[in-house]
């Protein structure tokens, strides 16, 4: 049997995960929607004054895409399982880490991407000002690959199991608290006009090893859950 | 076979060996542990004088600072026998690993009720987010993570080696928390309050404070010994040794 | 005895702090020794139930 070249493998995995999901357009929207409702919500809880909106635009926005990804992140391997999918990719030659790398990266895409995309729009909506949103976008893209990456390794872990969801919330929080921490400390940053360059180049650095580390440690994750 | 490490360990590691052995153990800890937390209980109450800033509220300390290094400790020692656990497979080492998780998370929640109670006083309120406090309800976060992972697999060694892969992931968690948690902190200019510098504490506030230290220490051994003990005889329940044992209770 | 009971006015904060310290470490001392008995019972209960088996299966081919 030969063996397939690794650069095809990954594409082919790639177009795969991208074909399902387009074919499954409607569940795309669900994250993009449950932003947009949450967003909405805030003002009717907090008042309309703008002052006050500004102040909390930027930790809203953030914090609402994180839980709308969330609400994404358990379906990322589940039909794989239900269907055993994801077995043959555990028994396939290729390295597991760079074939399950592939499938987040299309969860990325198909998930987080949109969201990044109306963020400008959920953001506007809570009144944040102009001069923040490329910092905002900035922050976005550092941290939304980061969430994917860490959930992905969380959602390896509870492969074997049942029920999931709060349990998945539960595990991701103490994970995510430090890149909510950065994301949002960059942005108010430059709501106040100061230096912002320092939590980005953090979450930065943090993006880079865990582009590295989590495939391998989603991997790992995996063969715990399945096998027996 | 490693040579290095002495048969004693090896035979340690057997089930029916640690089930006898921590039963010996066991009521030997729980007296230091009742012993020595009376006497620092004694020390910390009544000896040791009034704090002259915070007058007799500070006491709380004597819970409440070993309650947070047991709670740190704790999920060291399970995070080193889950790592244990995972490379070796010694079954022993996941059912330590697991079996400290709510010893852990105990120690966490008493550290969080106690820092809330005397934040009441220094603070005003019952609830600030103050770096410590929070790191210390990030870790609770974590050990309840630990221990529902473990219960939501139906196969409990599989759970466990599951739910040691997910407190290997904490303790590299742990200080990236404690250092962002500290940065957002310094950047919100939040209520930080040193609560006691090096000088104020006196002699006669340590030695109780060490000696309540030992004691939870202690307590952790017998409390890990009794659990351990049910565990094994929960996942060995096949085995004749564990059948010997629940023979002879009944005929007790 | 009072005075200490007291103590000096922060009676409210110490005392419930050392009772939670007490109650919560009572409770975890206590879960693994009534898990213990129950899984010694339930044991027991499963090996009652083997021999009772193995009882039948042993005189069933005396009745045919």
């Amino acid at each position: 049997m030969s063996q397939a070249p690794l650069g095809r493998a990954c594409a082919a995995v790639l177009r795969r995960d991208l074909t399902l999901a387009w074919r499954r357009r409607g569940d795309i929207a669900m994250p993009v929607l449950y932003a947009l409702i949450v967003t909405t919500l805030f003002p009717f809880a907090l008042g309309p004054e703008n002052a006050l909106l500004q102040r909390i635009a930027g930790g809203a926005v953030l914090v609402t895409v994180l839980l709308a990804m969330l609400l994404a992140l358990d379906g990322m391997f589940r039909s794989d399982i239900e269907d055993g999918s994801l077995e043959q990719l555990v028994l396939a030659p290729q390295p597991l880490a760079l074939m399950l790398g592939m499938k987040i990266l299309a969860h990325w895409l198909t998930t987080a991407l949109p969201l990044i995309v109306i963020a400008p729009m959920l953001a506007s909506m809570l009144q944040l000002p102009a001069a923040a949103m490329p910092v905002m976008m900035l922050a976005l893209a550092l941290a939304t690959p980061m969430l994917s990456l860490l959930g992905a390794v969380l959602v390896a872990l509870t492969a074997g199991t049942r029920r999931s969801g709060m349990l998945l919330a539960l595990m991701l929080l103490p994970l995510c608290v430090p890149v909510v921490i950065f994301a949002a400390g960059a942005l108010a940053a430059a709501q106040q006009g100061l230096p912002w360059i320092a939590p980005i180049a953090w979450l930065g650095a943090a993006l880079a090893l865990a582009l590295v580390l989590a495939p391998l440690a989603c991997a790992a994750a995996l063969r715990i859950a399945l096998d027996a | 076979m490693s040579s290095w490490i002495p048969l004693w360990l090896h035979k340690l590691g057997s089930p029916p060996t640690f089930y006898r052995f921590a039963g010996k153990l066991r009521p030997w800890m729980l007296a230091l542990a009742i012993v020595l937390g009376l006497v620092a209980l004694y020390g910390g109450l009544v000896l040791a004088p009034p704090d002259y800033q915070q007058g007799d509220d500070y006491r709380i300390i004597f819970v409440h600072v070993p309650s947070a290094w047991m709670g740190l400790f704790i999920y060291g020692v399970m995070a080193v026998s889950a790592f244990i656990a995972l490379v070796w497979r010694i079954k022993l080492a996941e059912v330590v690993a697991m079996e400290s998780a709510p010893i852990g998370a105990a120690f966490t929640l008493i550290t969080l009720v106690t820092g809330s109670l005397w934040g009441v006083r220094m603070w005003g309120t019952w609830w600030t987010w103050d770096a410590r406090l929070t790191s210390e309800l990030v870790l609770l976060f974590l050990y309840l993570g630990v221990i529902g992972l473990y219960h939501a697999f139906e196969d409990r060694r599989q759970g466990a080696r599951a739910a040691a892969f997910l407190a290997l992931i904490g303790i590299i968690n742990v200080p990236i928390v404690h250092f962002s948690v500290n940065w957002w902190n310094t950047l919100h200019q939040g209520s930080t309050v040193r609560l006691f510098g090096p000088s104020t504490m006196t002699d006669s506030m340590i030695w109780p404070l060490l000696t309540m230290m030992v004691a939870t220490k202690c307590y952790y051994v017998f409390s890990l010994c009794s659990r351990v003990r049910a565990d094994l005889l929960a996942l060995e329940g096949g085995k004749d040794w564990v059948r010997q044992i629940a023979a002879g209770e009944s005929a007790r | 005895m009072n005075q200490f009971l007291a103590m000096g006015g922060y009676a409210v904060y110490v005392w419930p702090a050392y009772a939670v310290f007490l109650v919560v470490l009572l409770a975890d001392a206590l879960a693994p020794v009534l898990r213990r008995r129950r899984v010694l019972r339930e044991l027991r209960g499963r090996l009652a139930r083997q021999a009772a088996r193995q009882q039948r299966h042993a005189d069933t081919p005396t009745d045919a």
